[in-house]
């Protein structure tokens, strides 16, 4: 407590020094969570703005690339690298302190945002980053295929499943030999962990570690859960999916290959594409719930805007977050990139509206969006992640079953945890 | 190699057997500083760029220091390579997932080593006959040596992808197989797919090795075999093989090496399936996925000590060859 305050005093006192003169703020550009005309919008803004200056960083685009990179630069303390930068979905416990605590500054936007990603930033009570944009997983259907036999949007894993089996079949009958009923991203890796993770919480399993840092995953609903996905593989999604990532998913089922799909927002502009086979044909509804009792669960996912604690600018840097955060920002990297807006407020602007009225559904998605454990488990969440995905990947793969693989996961946890998750 | 110049110097100063001796010794020094000043630039930086960050592991690992702060550590005994807490075992000697990826290793690395030589040596052995276009087929078989392994392992992956893969729409259209198979996704397949690729890649480099030996093989001692009588098989067998024995070992050793070090293929093919990690990939996950520097290093050290270990033997078989062939 002492100490905050004596940092935020010496924040105050260095803030006062520093209006007088132009810091240069270092930002991160050009990688996967940005694009540079929205790098250059952003830039513009803050210059006029401020009395400060804006400089570009690249890096890295993949997600684990970048993380590694960036604790590089955390190891040797540097403080003239980067200030600004998108930190993913995952990050905020790993790299906790490395991260200016900005709950003084920003804590006043938290209402403008949705409550799952804005409380996936909070680390021991701090606010650690600032939503950018949002994404959640989401499942795609072939609405030409389910209109043609009369199937609504199923509401149930369990109507999924029978749907996808009776539409591949009767189609496979008359001649579409190539078609399957489900894909989704089943190789050994986060993509994985993030499917797991929606079984899981939409049969009501929990989320194999509780906000307080209590391991759930030993439940019969979950092993009924990974079941359930195992019972699929062969039956109605090939055994390849075990080793597809999105982007190949993706391309069985904008091929015109698969039913249905387990993916992101992201595939849904790409499936309209002119050139797409499945131009017109796709609907998007929430991943089913597991069972009449179970619930919605999308895996949350997307960037935040983040503060390296070195700075040697840190009132700068705040003053470009809160730029970052703004309505008017957010719409415009939506507009530019088709990445759906942290804020909700921007949901309702008419521009975007006109250019993305899928929005509005996936807004139900966000809004019911389930974190990953990445927050409570802190620096041992990768650990915590593989230990899910190869538990999964085996369940899926035959190897083991849904009930052995929660006990075995849960020991496994513990081991990971030690006596607290560090 | 001194004995020339202190035999002149002693023959011209007949009477300073001291002095010549001491002009020797200083010869002596003088040659060996200018013999020390010209290695140094190579063991300098052999020290830079292998010795410090080897010395520099082999010191982490006695450490519990983090990737993203390693100026903060405190020394942990031999705790990451094995440790006994609680009547459990901890440590990299006691993960399951350790030795799972030593298995995986040494079996990728028999298998894969193995096809190489196979396919090598027929390779080279075709090469070093002489036909039109020779030039062209040696440098051919480069093009997959020269292309980098990411973008081998990617392209492999579309080709193993069991909806739209080459492969599989070969072996169907071939009749070997019924329904597409799920070559990256199944593990007892995968490890296959990965073999195939690096196969594919490493065998140019095999065939390269071997055909320089080839051609360093006289040809009137085929002639005199030929007037012997000697089968074709005899003469691979009693003079090729002899001969190309030393060089065939060096391509082994760097073949058993590089694929006991395997990481690019496997990482972008299966990605962090356990069904098919290495003991490389173990040690990046340590070191950069759960950012734990002092288990990593200690990863790094055994995977150092396995590939030391293997050299050193095949270093003792070349030499052990050595005598046999003086002896015939």
């Amino acid at each position: 407590m002492k100490w905050s305050k004596l940092a935020l005093a010496a924040l105050i006192t260095s803030g006062a020094v520093a209006t007088a003169q132009a810091d240069t703020v270092k930002m991160e550009c050009g990688s996967g969570a940005t694009v540079r005309s929205f790098c250059d919008y952003v830039k513009a803004r803050f210059e006029a703005e401020t009395p400060h200056k804006l400089e570009f960083i690249d890096m890295p685009a993949s997600s684990d690339e970048k993380l590694s990179m960036l604790q590089q630069i955390f190891a040797t303390r540097a403080s003239n690298v980067i200030d600004v930068f998108a930190m993913d979905v995952i990050w905020p416990g790993v790299i906790d302190r490395h991260l200016l605590d900005l709950t003084d500054s920003v804590k006043d936007l938290e209402p403008a945002f949705f409550p799952s990603a804005w409380q996936n930033n909070v680390v021991n009570g701090r606010i650690k980053g600032v939503p950018s944009f949002i994404d959640a997983g989401l499942m795609f259907y072939r609405s030409d295929l389910l209109a043609k036999y009369d199937e609504k949007p199923p509401e149930t894993w369990a109507e999924l499943a029978r749907m996808a089996e009776r539409i591949q079949n009767a189609e496979r009958e008359a001649g579409h030999r190539t078609l399957h009923g489900l894909v989704f991203h089943g190789k050994a890796y986060e993509g994985l962990t993030c499917v797991a993770l929606e079984l899981i919480a939409s049969h009501g399993g929990g989320k194999f570690v509780d906000a307080d840092g209590t391991i759930t995953v030993n439940n019969p609903r979950a092993a009924e859960a990974l079941d359930a996905a195992a019972s699929w593989i062969e039956k109605i999604a090939p055994r390849g999916v075990l080793g597809y990532q999105e982007e190949e998913a993706r391309a069985v089922f904008q091929n015109g290959d698969s039913v249905f799909m387990r993916n992101w927002p992201y595939a849904y502009l790409l499936s309209q594409d002119d050139k797409s086979p499945v131009k017109g044909k796709v609907g998007i509804m929430p991943v089913p719930r597991g069972g009449e009792a179970g619930q919605h669960a999308a895996t949350l996912g997307g960037w935040q805007w983040a503060v390296n604690v070195n700075t040697k600018v840190p009132e700068a840097s705040i003053e470009l977050v809160r730029i970052l955060a703004e309505p008017e920002t957010q719409k415009r990297n939506f507009m530019l990139m088709g990445v759906p807006p942290a804020r909700t407020d921007v949901y309702q602007d008419p521009e975007v509206q006109a250019k993305g009225p899928y929005l509005n559904d996936l807004k139900v998605v966000f809004d019911a969006a389930v974190p990953r454990p990445s927050t409570p488990t802190r620096s041992q969440y990768p650990r915590v992640s593989n230990a899910i995905w190869n538990a999964t990947h085996d369940v899926l793969s035959g190897r083991s079953d849904g009930a052995r693989a929660v006990a075995e996961l849960d020991t496994r946890l513990a081991r990971i945890k030690g006596k607290d998750w560090r | 190699m001194n004995a020339e110049p202190q035999l002149s110097s002693g023959v011209a100063v007949p009477t300073g057997a001291a002095a010549g001796s001491r002009r020797k010794r200083s010869l002596q020094t003088r040659r060996s500083r200018s013999a020390w000043l010209l290695v140094a630039p190579t063991l300098i930086l052999l020290a830079g760029v292998a010795g410090w960050p080897l010395l520099r592991t082999i010191f982490y690992s006695f450490t519990d220091a983090l990737l993203d702060a390693p100026h903060e550590y405190a020394f942990v005994g031999l705790a990451n390579y094995l440790d006994f807490a609680d009547g459990e075992a901890f440590g990299v000697l006691a993960d399951p997932v350790w030795w799972r990826s030593v298995r995986n290793t040494l079996w990728f690395t028999f298998i894969s080593v193995s096809l190489e030589l196979g396919f090598g040596l027929a390779l080279a052995l075709l090469m070093n006959q002489k036909f039109r276009g020779q030039g062209l087929v040696r440098t051919a078989i480069l093009v997959p040596w020269a292309i980098p392994t990411i973008v081998t392992a990617k392209m492999f992956g579309w080709m193993f992808h069991d909806q739209y893969g080459t492969v599989n729409d070969l072996l169907m259209r071939a009749g070997i197989i019924d329904g597409p198979l799920a070559w990256i996704a199944e593990p007892g397949l995968s490890m296959w797919a990965v073999v195939i690729a690096d196969v594919w890649k490493t065998v140019p480099f095999m065939a390269l090795m071997l055909l320089a030996a080839l051609q360093m093989v006289p040809s009137d001692l085929y002639e005199a075999a030929r007037v012997d009588g000697a089968s074709a098989w005899q003469r691979f067998r009693r003079i090729t093989l002899p001969l190309i024995f030393p060089a065939m070992i060096v391509a082994l050793i760097f073949r058993t090496m590089d694929a006991l070090r395997v990481f690019d293929l496997i990482y972008v093919l299966t990605s962090n399936s356990e069904a098919t990690i290495s003991i490389s990939g173990y040690a990046r996950d340590q070191m950069v996925a759960y950012q734990e520097m002092g288990v990593g290093s200690a990863a790094s050290v055994l995977v150092f000590m396995m590939v030391a270990g293997v050299a050193a033997v095949f270093l003792s078989i070349g030499r052990m060859s050595e005598p046999k062939e003086s002896q015939s």
